[in-house]
């Protein structure tokens, strides 16, 4: 995994709440692999494009100066819905590395985290502060510097916010979460062999295959 | 002494492997459903040399690509390759699939409870926002994403932040009518589709009590419609006669052991949850979804909302985005909507129950619009037919299907067309869910059959005798 420790870039506005991740990217790409070439263009696919293809120039994400936005900054609940991580990809193929929001979707949320994407949470008034900023400025660029836990404002307010101390350390290094896990091996066998004493019947009959 | 604890702590505290830092613990799961979604992560898994840890304890359907159409399995090679590629992968690591061809196939989250996968006090996760389902048994359920799929595969483990808790209690008798899909959208509505996030919820009251397991699996379905990874209900003689008997359900010794744990999971008297929040079952009316978020929601009696009534600006706007989406104008009657397409289905409301409950509005009518029944499993397919519910359907001009999930999510290609209105017993109305432009009306099996045999919504208590 792509470590994250600071990124400044511009931010792209998003002013509607609960955008779904059915929106984010429509349920007929996710048969698509990742590795297709045109995986990136499914990002938002149904808001963005006409019938035929073209850009809809209304949609935000076609306008100049927000083409090579890097980081979302986002309303309430945004990341909503499904659990199909092919949301977080898909906002990575388009170089999205943060998301920003008073709120996010669970799922979206601890899927952010595997992927390189930090997901930051600010207080409503100030990331509705943030975008009006945006709006105001088209290609303003936003600073996230996970390090120090601050979000830098393009008007040059510092933000800070909360991220557990876990999940910090795994996207500062970009350490394999599994390799990770794995080095607990010993714990897990104890917890197994503790866990098959006390709730033997928590594991199913051998099926009837 | 112990201070009293909620039935979701007792579960977290048991399944603790590790404490990690910042509040993260390393959670033990005991049960990991699969479906035919979940090839890459067992692409990812075989790449980096792993295997699957407790084959054991994972177990395997095809129920999101699979076409619900009688004699072809799939549409086309890419998905083909999708289901082809999960029976591949869990014969070699030796996983139990019910696959094609296996009367035990179906939505994976009607399948763990009929086969007795499911039980209380568990941890239970799958790649599918809709996991909660499964807590109507006093599990802790939830639904993970592709990485953490992969991390289970290879360690039986996840790391997880413990969440806050919410009791939501519904007190009284539902009205003749009204039902667990009623329920869910009216909780919805009043907490707003974020209300339960970072939280796992407690389903509690009378009311909930008085449920039978299909109708408290699809409260618990919907969780994660009101934000919420988490949504269970404390197990009781309902749960446990439900569960007796079940092929891979504890039996004999482990039997009594299981059940001497389970009655002692739930929460006890004085425990204290982050939030409560209570609703009285008599106001609850049939209720369905007007916009393009389940927290849109309102009794059928009720008229399409006017945007410019609501004083905040955002609101607003999100409200007249959704009603053009919708096509309706504010003020119409909702029993004026009319619709074009019926979808019975979904691991929402796609199992005996509800069936029973469509076939009676259904029964003696006619479909006046295209409409679907598609089972939860094989084997809901086979006990409705022994009912003779199969044949109120096709005398009614339903079209009675294969299992799977089929419309709800359109995946494999089952999809309404751009601006067909659909009366759905699924679980999502967003901006395409049922295909492109499509419009989703969200409402229980007996409202949609009403819809369905009047080409409007429908309030089902006016129905009459057929």
């Amino acid at each position: 995994m792509e470590p994250f420790t600071r990124l400044t870039a511009v931010g792209l506005p998003i002013d509607l709440p609960n955008v779904d991740t059915d929106r984010v990217i429509p349920a007929r790409f996710l048969r698509k692999d990742r590795s297709v070439p045109e995986y990136a263009s499914f990002l938002f696919h149904d808001v963005r494009f006409n019938a035929d293809g073209s850009e809809r120039p209304e949609f935000i994400l076609n306008q100049a100066p927000y083409r090579i936005a890097r980081i979302v900054v986002a309303a309430e609940n945004f990341g909503c819905g499904s659990s199909r991580e092919a949301a977080v990809w898909v906002l990575a193929a388009n170089g999205f590395r943060s998301v920003i929001a008073s709120s996010l979707g669970d799922i979206f949320h601890q899927n952010c985290f595997k992927n390189g994407v930090l997901p930051v949470i600010l207080p409503a008034e100030a990331v509705a502060g943030l975008r009006r900023q945006l709006h105001e400025r088209p290609g303003a660029t936003l600073t996230v510097d996970l390090e120090a836990q601050t979000v830098t404002a393009p008007d040059g307010a510092p933000h800070r916010f909360e991220v557990d101390a876990f999940r910090k350390e795994m996207l500062l290094t970009g350490r394999d979460e599994i390799g990770l896990t794995l080095g607990f091996d010993a714990r897990i066998l104890e917890f197994e062999a503790r866990h098959a004493r006390e709730m033997a019947w928590a594991v199913p009959p051998r099926a009837g295959t | 002494m112990l201070a009293p604890r909620t039935m979701f702590e007792k579960i977290w505290a048991r399944h603790v492997v590790a404490e990690g830092p910042g509040g993260h613990v390393l959670l033990y799961i005991d049960r990991h459903l699969l479906h035919e979604g979940t090839t890459a992560a067992f692409n990812r898994l075989a790449r980096s040399g792993r295997r699957v840890r407790r084959p054991d304890l994972s177990f395997a359907t095809a129920d999101h690509y699979l076409l619900t159409s009688p004699g072809s399995p799939t549409s086309d090679a890419e998905t083909r390759g999708m289901v082809e590629a999960l029976g591949r992968h869990t014969a070699e690591q030796g996983i139990l699939y019910f696959g094609v061809g296996d009367p035990r196939r179906g939505i994976v989250h009607v399948i763990g409870p009929e086969q007795g996968l499911t039980v209380p006090g568990l941890t239970l996760v799958c790649g599918d926002s809709h996991t909660a389902t499964h807590g109507a048994f006093g599990a802790l359920a939830f639904g993970i994403g592709s990485s953490e799929v992969e991390h289970v595969l290879a360690t039986q483990t996840l790391w997880q932040k413990k969440p806050q808790t919410m009791r939501i209690s519904v007190e009284g008798r539902l009205a003749p009518g009204v039902n667990a899909k009623d329920v869910i959208l009216a909780i919805i509505s009043r907490i707003g589709a974020g209300g339960g996030v970072r939280h796992a919820i407690e389903y509690a009251g009378s009311a909930i009590r008085a449920m039978s397991m299909d109708e408290r699996m699809t409260v618990c379905n919907m969780s994660i419609e009101a934000g919420a990874r988490a949504g269970m209900i404390a197990p009781d003689e309902t749960t446990f006669t439900y569960l007796q008997g079940r092929p891979l359900a504890p039996s004999g010794d482990a039997w009594q052991k299981a059940l001497a744990h389970w009655k002692a999971l739930p929460t006890e008297p004085g425990a204290v949850f982050d939030r409560e929040v209570a609703l009285a079952a008599s106001e609850i009316a049939p209720t369905v979804t007007w916009g393009t978020s389940p927290q849109d929601a309102l009794p059928i009696t009720a008229r399409v909302p006017d945007p410019a009534a609501v004083a905040d600006a955002g609101r607003r706007e999100s409200m007249a985005r959704a009603l053009a989406y919708m096509g309706l104008d504010p003020g119409t009657a909702l029993t004026d909507v009319v619709v074009n397409r019926v979808f019975i289905g979904s691991c929402t409301n796609s199992r005996l129950d509800d069936l029973r409950a469509a076939a009676r509005v259904v029964r003696g009518r006619r479909a006046v619009v295209p409409a679907w029944i598609v089972p939860g499993s094989g084997l809901i397919k086979r006990a409705a037919e022994v009912e003779g519910l199969d044949r109120i359907f096709r005398d009614a001009g339903f079209e009675w299907r294969e299992a799977g999930c089929s419309m709800c999510v359109g995946m494999n290609g089952e999809t309404a067309a751009t601006g067909e209105r659909v009366a759905s017993t699924s679980n999502r109305n967003f901006e395409g869910r049922q295909g492109k432009g499509a419009r989703t009306h969200l409402m229980s099996p007996a409202m949609a059959a009403a819809a369905a045999v009047t080409g409007r919504l429908t309030d089902v208590r006016t129905l009459g005798p057929a």
